[in-house]
């Protein structure tokens, strides 16, 4: 019964949301809605169960004294506060500009994600480096086209117009080819995928074989 | 003297003839401006001839909750007085009862579509199986006429799309060659799969980590438990897990999303269990960290330089974090596993990390891995499924070149 029953639900909904793309029904689209409305219902739950979970693993850190204790009892302070002055201040508008919370948000948490989003230009260059090495024909090809593409934007006079055509030649021609085929290949596997799940013969997502 | 006057009396009268000739001619060609301005003025003052043939009827393909209304376009409409600006569409649920302006179409066009809310509550609510009926009213500079009333009709929700057939055709003849494959290799026969060096470098990872007594880290990607990349990852980390349990090596598992973090950790502890050691499974190794983008980054970055784990998985749904990440494991000194089906990223995962399963290899991987011969029987069927890909797409371009229209409307998908 535990193997057959997470089957069954499996493979009825898969079947529903097979047959609900093909029949435009009111009645079949306000169930699609029903299910979706629920799958967000679980994911707000879900987030308590987040938040408890990353609460313990914290706590236990501080607890024991784990190397990096301190990094935890910051990250829960930081949780904790922006707990207390997003709900208890101004329950009903702490989202609005100007408040501490909405302030905390915009000059403390954004500029902090944005220098870790800065942090992508340096190790692209270091990944480029790496790839870029013309070691052998293939790692020359690509390189040659990475430096075509690159002066795309740069002013070369006269030879402009040839490096324009070059670049729609290899974004529209064996890029546009390439990536075409990636998405065949990823709409065949989502389909198999979705079919051995929807079987029964996928059953690593349920945690037994 | 007399030369003298009859010189002035000719020059005179040239003077008086080319005067009165001018005059007479401006006097006209003002009359004839004159007339074809009243004329023109007539042609815009008569309303333009009235649609013709105005059919109501449901329109295909949708839930119930529109009409389709068609006409014959104005004889004035491109032709005739070409007066013609718009078409405005009027509704009334009786033939003579009121009737309400629903759209407006420019000169030319002579289809509207009706679509109506599907909710009661909706001002534009348009019910099911109630009649209506239309008129059309062609507008010019601020006089219009209206055509005839058209016969009743009433919206209906169809059984089918028929504009996603195509669809539909490819998923039966993709699901067969998949349960063809089945049935052939649950009969015994053997199935070449081409090797994959990122899912044989799996157990050598995992004997590494072992080796240096150091972590293996898993992450499951920025996905939701509803993306199939996340849900591939998952049958991937269930085999994975089963190896560690066997080799003692702890995993941690780092989470983006709770729903995740709850199905990780019933997988591993499954794993676990199937491995004969449930007593090594450590819940708290498997945890949510945050679902911020950047955030996780932080986090992850940092279990990276404290642990320093001997090797580092990466299989799932990854955005901009992908090379954050990646480069960050490679500074550690890590062996990496990658594998996403975001096309973007695969460039920095093929950069950064040792190995790196492109798109559908991700989906494959739990197949390789397990080796049963049922899930090698879906791989034979899609590479068959591709082969026929390939075929259409050769017989497509041949009959775009050729203007072979019928065969090019097969594929067309309407959504």
């Amino acid at each position: 019964m535990r193997r057959t029953l997470p089957i069954a639900v499996v493979t009825g909904m898969g079947l529903f949301m097979l047959v609900q793309y093909f029949i435009p029904l009111e009645e079949f689209e306000t169930l699609y809605e029903w299910v979706l409305d629920w799958t967000m219902v679980i994911g707000c739950f879900a987030m308590l169960l987040g938040l408890y979970s990353l609460t313990t693993m914290m706590v236990t850190k501080v607890k024991r004294k784990a190397p990096g204790w301190g990094y935890s009892l910051v990250a829960l302070a930081g949780l904790f506060f922006m707990v207390f002055v997003g709900v208890v201040p101004h329950y009903q508008d702490s989202l609005k500009y100007g408040t501490l919370f909405m302030d905390l948000f915009e000059y403390i948490y954004i500029p902090i994600q944005a220098a870790m989003f800065s942090l992508l230009a340096f190790y692209i260059a270091s990944a480029a480096y790496r790839a870029f090495r013309a070691r052998t024909i293939l790692a020359t090809i690509l390189l040659l086209s990475a430096i075509i593409i690159m002066l795309r934007l740069v002013p070369l006079g006269p030879l402009s117009g040839i490096n324009q055509w070059l670049v729609n030649f290899i974004l529209t021609v064996p890029n546009m080819a390439a990536k075409r085929a990636f998405w065949l290949g990823v709409g065949l596997g989502a389909t198999a995928t979705a079919l051995k799940i929807m079987l029964g013969i996928e059953r690593g997502y349920m945690g037994r074989d | 003297m007399k030369d003298k006057d009859s010189h002035w009396t000719r020059v005179l009268s040239l003077f008086l003839f080319v005067f009165v000739s001018l005059f007479l001619g401006m006097q006209t060609c003002l009359a004839q401006e004159a007339e074809q301005a009243e004329a023109l003025q007539d042609s815009l003052a008569q309303p333009p001839a009235p649609p013709t043939n105005v059919v109501a009827k449901d329109a295909p393909n949708d839930n119930g909750h529109a009409l389709l209304v068609i006409w014959t376009l104005s004889a004035d409409d491109g032709a005739g007085q070409n007066n013609v600006v718009s078409y405005q569409i009027l509704r009334s649920d009786s033939p003579d009862g009121e009737f309400e302006v629903r759209g407006l179409v420019p000169a030319g066009e002579n289809t509207y579509k009706d679509k109506g809310a599907k909710e009661k509550e909706d001002a534009n609510y348009l019910p099911p199986h109630k009649d209506f009926y239309y008129k059309v009213r062609v507008r010019s500079d601020g006089i219009f006429s209206d055509s005839e009333v058209s016969l009743p009709a009433h919206a209906y929700g169809q059984w089918y799309h028929t504009g996603k057939t195509a669809v539909l055709l490819a998923v039966l003849i993709f699901s067969t060659f998949a349960l063809v494959f089945i049935t052939v290799a649950r009969k015994g026969k053997k199935l070449y799969i081409r090797p994959l060096a990122g899912i044989e470098a799996v157990d050598e990872a995992i004997g590494r980590a072992t080796e240096m007594g150091k972590p293996i880290l898993y992450i499951l990607g920025l996905g939701s438990a509803d993306m199939i990349a996340t849900i591939a990852s998952f049958t991937i980390l269930s085999r994975v897990a089963k190896k560690t349990a066997e080799y003692q090596t702890p995993i941690l598992i780092p989470c983006c999303d709770p729903i995740v973090m709850a199905v990780a950790q019933e997988t591993v502890r499954a794993a676990y269990l199937e491995a004969g050691r449930p007593d090594d499974y450590k819940q708290e190794n498997i945890y949510y960290l945050t679902s911020m983008q950047f955030a996780y980054v932080a986090g992850v970055n940092g279990i990276m330089i404290r642990e320093k784990p001997a090797t580092n998985f990466y299989l799932g749904k990854f955005y901009a974090e992908s090379l954050l990440l990646a480069e960050t494991g490679s500074l550690a000194g890590s062996i990496q596993i990658s594998g996403t089906d975001e096309i973007a990223q695969i460039p920095f995962f093929v950069a950064a990390t040792d190995y790196t399963l492109i798109g559908e290899e991700l989906y494959a991987a739990s197949a390789y891995l397990g080796r049963e011969p049922v899930l090698l029987g879906t791989l034979k069927g899609q590479d068959w499924a591709k082969a026929l890909v390939m075929i259409f797409l050769i017989l497509g371009a041949l009959a775009a070149t050729f203007h072979f229209q019928f065969f090019l409307n097969l594929f067309k998908v309407q959504l």
